[in-house]
């Protein structure tokens, strides 16, 4: 295919690459699930004992992750690889300032983590898992995310 | 096979695995792995008020991770129950003991059954963790711009500097919530 073809590439176009697009994230979520339950990451007692730093499961998964993520980046990108939709892999630096958003975002998240011993994946896997109760959970989160929505305008970022 | 597959993974398994998503999903569709926006997408899609956070094309931008969180809901089908593991999670001893004191009783499964039950919402420590925790993390994330998997694993993958603070302060924050929370509560 000529270049110019392949940028045009229009993402999800035909119905069968619709389909495609979506039995592929279906997948790659439910292996994401799969993998998360069985390594116990979605376990508060697990993120206890992340916290009270007396284990070290937890860290040796973030950071055999981070290694295999990062490792994959820098080969995607010295590759100059491209999605199976033609598009160029490319991922936007995030906007630091002082940080305000993420001194602030990041402690109010963890905090939420430590007390229900889930980020937001695991809310979704504890969800297949039958545990009703997280549907609570989740709404709130969403309530959450709303209201911060809305106070967004007045609150600090960068 | 299944009993294999049921027994709980290492993490220098799992991590691994969990890694590899990242490339995958770039692959697919030049998509960066990040599960909080979902709840953005959600506010979007059902009620996005006049708040301009919420007024974007969803469908465009979110439906491929509002899929991936489907998948993920099959995922915990398949790994919580399909491939459950009988035993409780072999947390260390020190944990448990520390967990005692706090008033956790049942360590037999994935959470502790006394909070995440319906019965357990309306404890006062059920309601703290289950409502103020969720709202929290909702509004944390958004306020940040990501989680574990948008900060952690995506973010200080590719060495972004906002990730690594963000990381910090999830910390920071988790170490507020089990040491000075968490014991006013339980």
């Amino acid at each position: 295919m000529s270049a110019t073809v392949m940028e045009r590439a229009d993402r999800g176009s035909t119905a069968l690459s619709r389909l495609g697009g979506f039995l592929g994230y279906l997948l790659v979520g439910a292996f994401f699930g799969l993998v998360m339950t069985k390594s116990e990451a979605i376990s508060w007692f697990r993120i206890q004992e992340m916290f009270r730093f007396q284990s070290f499961h937890m860290y040796g998964l973030i950071f055999t992750a981070v290694g295999v993520a990062a490792l994959s980046l820098f080969v995607l990108r010295r590759t100059g690889a491209r999605a199976l939709t033609g598009e160029r892999i490319v991922v936007p630096p995030k906007e630091l300032g002082r940080g305000y958003r993420y001194w602030i975002g990041g402690t109010m998240f963890g905090l939420g983590w430590a007390l229900t011993g889930a980020c937001p994946g695991p809310l979704f896997v504890h969800l297949g898992r039958g545990v009703s109760v997280i549907l609570v959970v989740i709404a709130s989160a969403v309530l959450g995310t709303r209201l911060y929505g809305h106070l967004r305008p007045k609150l600090p970022h960068y | 096979m299944v009993e294999f597959l049921s027994r709980p993974w290492p993490w220098y398994v799992a991590g691994p695995l969990i890694g590899l998503t990242v490339p995958i999903l770039l692959l697919l569709g030049n998509r960066m792995l990040g599960i909080s926006s979902n709840f953005r997408h959600l506010c979007a899609a059902v009620s996005p008020g006049r708040s301009e956070f919420f007024r974007y094309d969803w469908k465009r931008v979110g439906g491929w991770n509002l899929v991936f969180a489907l998948g993920l809901v099959l995922g915990g089908y398949l790994g919580g129950v399909v491939l459950a593991s009988p035993d409780p999670v072999a947390i260390s001893a020190a944990t448990v003991a520390d967990l005692q004191a706090l008033g956790v009783e049942d360590f037999s499964g994935l959470v502790p059954s006394d909070v995440f039950s319906w019965a357990g919402l309306f404890s006062l420590k059920g309601f703290v963790m289950l409502v103020l925790g969720g709202f929290l993390v909702g509004f944390g994330t958004a306020y940040a711009g990501g989680c574990t998997s948008g900060h952690a694993i995506s973010g200080l993958a590719d060495l972004q500097p906002a990730s690594l603070i963000a990381v910090v302060g999830f910390f920071i924050g988790g170490l507020i919530g089990t040491f000075v929370v968490l014991p006013l509560i339980f």
